[in-house]
């Protein structure tokens, strides 16, 4: 009896770091968009959630009609990354380099976005259809079975952290951005063409915040209310593993994930107050986040 | 001359009861001064302290939600407490809760404090969502009346509006008294100079820290006054929506003055209730983000920046031998 006892918390456990691993994954791929923008442009993108939430849609109505899941995300990553560049040039290169005012605008932005798009879509929650190979489940050590999708979306996110880092280290344009980082007036001085470069790194950010709208559309759901708590999550995350750093992002997407999801599973009303524990730790002993650098 | 524009304000909202009907009083004015409150606690730390909270509406929740736990009691969820004490009570844990905010943001500047506080008054959000013990979770509470003094009822419509005048004049005069005083001074100094403050010897975590402890006891002022118009709080009072209400109200009437937040209450609560006149039903937050959008681009002080802005240049064409205008200030810098 004891024995069983056991086995059914390990397995419950087991199940509950999974699940962790899974929002981890995709708060990773939400807060590194943010983190990049943030990075080279100083622009904190409070509409990042709204960019999350229309790529969700986006990914929504093109799997619908082609009945391709694969489409559906290509075209959330196009369309949100069009919106991105579209918000960078119409609003955000008006102001460069005044931050907080870049911020109430982005925050604007966010508030007519998620009017319009409630306009559009409705208050009700959509699910994301799999193709039918991936809608299956897998055998997993101690936890059992667990579902493939949520498995292909740890993938992704270490796909896409992988990616993100050679781009940074290993190509042109990561050179162009790492040098534009640390002194924006000297890498205009070398002949680059900054404002373009901006538009660029926007474009690729908030395809990032696109594409993981349709993944979370698929192994969650989407609906109004989901760019808040995106945003917050990115937020926290940032805040945690430090502003600008992409590993940084890694770090704090697991921390917080993992925080929020065995919060919820073991103390379900106050699971929200681990989150918050870890955000005040660290800004008490690293307020520039753990991997950022001070400013 | 400088006494007319504060006498007509005065006057205007002696008179204002009595000549405009009860939707007027409660739901534009009471509101208008109730949220304005709130508005007003963020214009003071931005306007003065250069820290821009977006956890305002987060203090002025703890308030309301402490006064309702105190004299409302819903679903089994509070104690039932005389009123003075729960009011005190709840004052206290808004100043406390403004405190400890200011604790987590006061090594963070600029864009950080905006991420930080908004970080804050989204966890807290979750909180009340999630937690059955304390806020009741979903339902939050319910019927929660001002109270009845010597027979006087302060929730009928007429007590109420000149309750909460009362208390926002109290509020306004208090943050014009509070900038004039030492630490009023210090707290601008360190606005504009943090290194020469410091290196003055003065304190400054601690300046900040008790800035926003100050605007915590503002917002909560303004939190009962709105807990007492609604007669109930539910998490949905300290949602994202209201969280950015607050911001765009302080923006939309001018983030640098504390007149500067009841303007913005104002247009704020008028555009909020006619809203459906102008634009399809329900698309509210698409006029006023649209709005708040053409603030930031245009006029970043604000409509009063704006009128302030127009006048000067009024007065500059009148008389063009006295033209040092004072430049007003752009809260993007």
């Amino acid at each position: 009896m004891m024995e069983s006892f056991a086995e059914i918390n390990w397995r419950l456990f087991a199940i509950v770091t999974l699940n962790g691993l899974t929002l981890a994954s995709l708060y990773f791929i939400v807060a590194s968009g943010f983190s990049l923008i943030f990075g080279l442009m100083r622009v904190v993108n409070m509409a990042h959630g709204s960019l999350y939430l229309l790529g969700a849609y986006v990914g929504f109505e093109v799997t619908e009609a082609t009945e391709s899941w694969l489409l559906g995300i290509l075209a959330a990553g196009v369309v949100v990354a069009a919106a991105g560049a579209a918000l960078q040039v119409s609003i955000l290169s008006w102001m460069q380099g005044q931050d907080l005012r870049q911020a109430l605008a982005t925050i604007g932005v966010s508030i007519v976005a998620a009017d319009l798009m409630l306009a559009h879509w409705g208050g009700s929650a959509y699910q994301i259809t799999l193709p039918t190979a991936m809608s299956s489940f897998v055998p997993v050590p101690v936890a059992g079975r667990y579902a493939m999708a949520r498995l292909m979306l740890i993938g992704f996110a270490l796909l896409i952290g992988v990616g993100l880092w050679l781009m940074l280290n290993r190509t042109r344009l990561g050179m162009v951005i790492r040098a534009g980082v640390d002194d924006r007036r000297m890498l205009e001085a070398t002949g680059v063409n900054v404002p373009l470069v901006f538009v660029g790194v926007f474009a690729i950010g908030a395809s990032l915040a696109g594409m993981a709208g349709v993944i979370g559309g698929t192994v969650l759901s989407v609906s109004p209310g989901e760019d808040a708590r995106y945003l917050l999550s990115s937020l926290i995350v940032v805040i945690v593993g430090g502003m600008g750093s992409i590993p940084g992002a890694a770090i704090g997407a697991l921390l917080v994930a993992m925080a929020e999801t065995y919060g919820l599973a073991y103390t379900p009303t106050y699971g929200i107050v681990y989150t918050f524990a870890i955000m005040v730790a660290v800004l008490a002993v690293r307020p520039q986040g753990l991997l950022g650098r001070s400013a | 001359m400088r006494l007319i524009i504060p006498l007509a304000v005065v006057a205007l909202v002696l008179v204002y009861p009595f000549v405009v009907n009860s939707f007027w009083l409660v739901q534009i004015g009471g509101r208008t001064l109730g949220f304005g409150t709130i508005v007003l606690s963020l214009v003071f730390l931005t306007a003065y302290t250069g820290m821009l909270s977006l956890a305002q509406m987060t203090v002025a929740g703890i308030g309301g939600y402490a006064t309702a736990y105190f004299t409302a009691p819903t679903g089994g969820v509070g104690v039932l407490l005389p009123w003075p004490l729960a009011l005190v009570l709840a004052l206290g844990l808004a100043t406390l809760a403004g405190l400890l905010i200011g604790l987590v943001a006061v090594r963070t500047r600029g864009i950080y404090t905006l991420m930080i506080t908004l970080a804050v008054a989204m966890a807290f959000y979750y909180l009340t969502l999630q937690n059955y013990d304390i806020f009741n979770g979903f339902t939050g509470f319910n019927n929660a009346d001002p109270p009845v003094v010597l027979g006087l009822d302060l929730g009928a419509p007429l007590p109420f509006f000149y309750l909460s005048a009362i208390l926002a004049a109290l509020c306004y005069a208090g943050v014009r008294h509070v900038v004039r005083t030492p630490f009023g001074l210090a707290l601008q100094a360190l606005r504009d100079e943090p290194d020469r403050v410091r290196a003055l010897g003065y304190n400054v975590p601690l300046l900040r820290v008790l800035a926003f402890g100050l605007a915590g006891f503002i917002a909560g002022i303004g939190g009962i006054l709105n807990l007492w118009l609604n007669a109930s709080i539910s998490p949905g009072s300290v949602a994202l929506n209201p969280v950015i209400d607050v911001l765009m109200a302080g923006v939309l009437g001018g983030i640098g003055h504390p007149a500067g937040a009841y303007v913005g209450a104002f247009v704020f609560t008028v555009v909020d209730n006619f809203a459906i006149d102008f634009i399809a039903r329900e698309r509210f937050n698409t006029l006023i983000g649209l709005i708040f959008l053409a603030i930031v681009l245009f006029s970043p002080d604000g409509l009063t920046g704006l009128v302030r802005r127009v006048s000067t240049r009024w007065a500059r064409a009148g008389r063009r031998d006295k033209g040092a205008t004072r430049k007003t200030k752009d809260i993007g810098k």
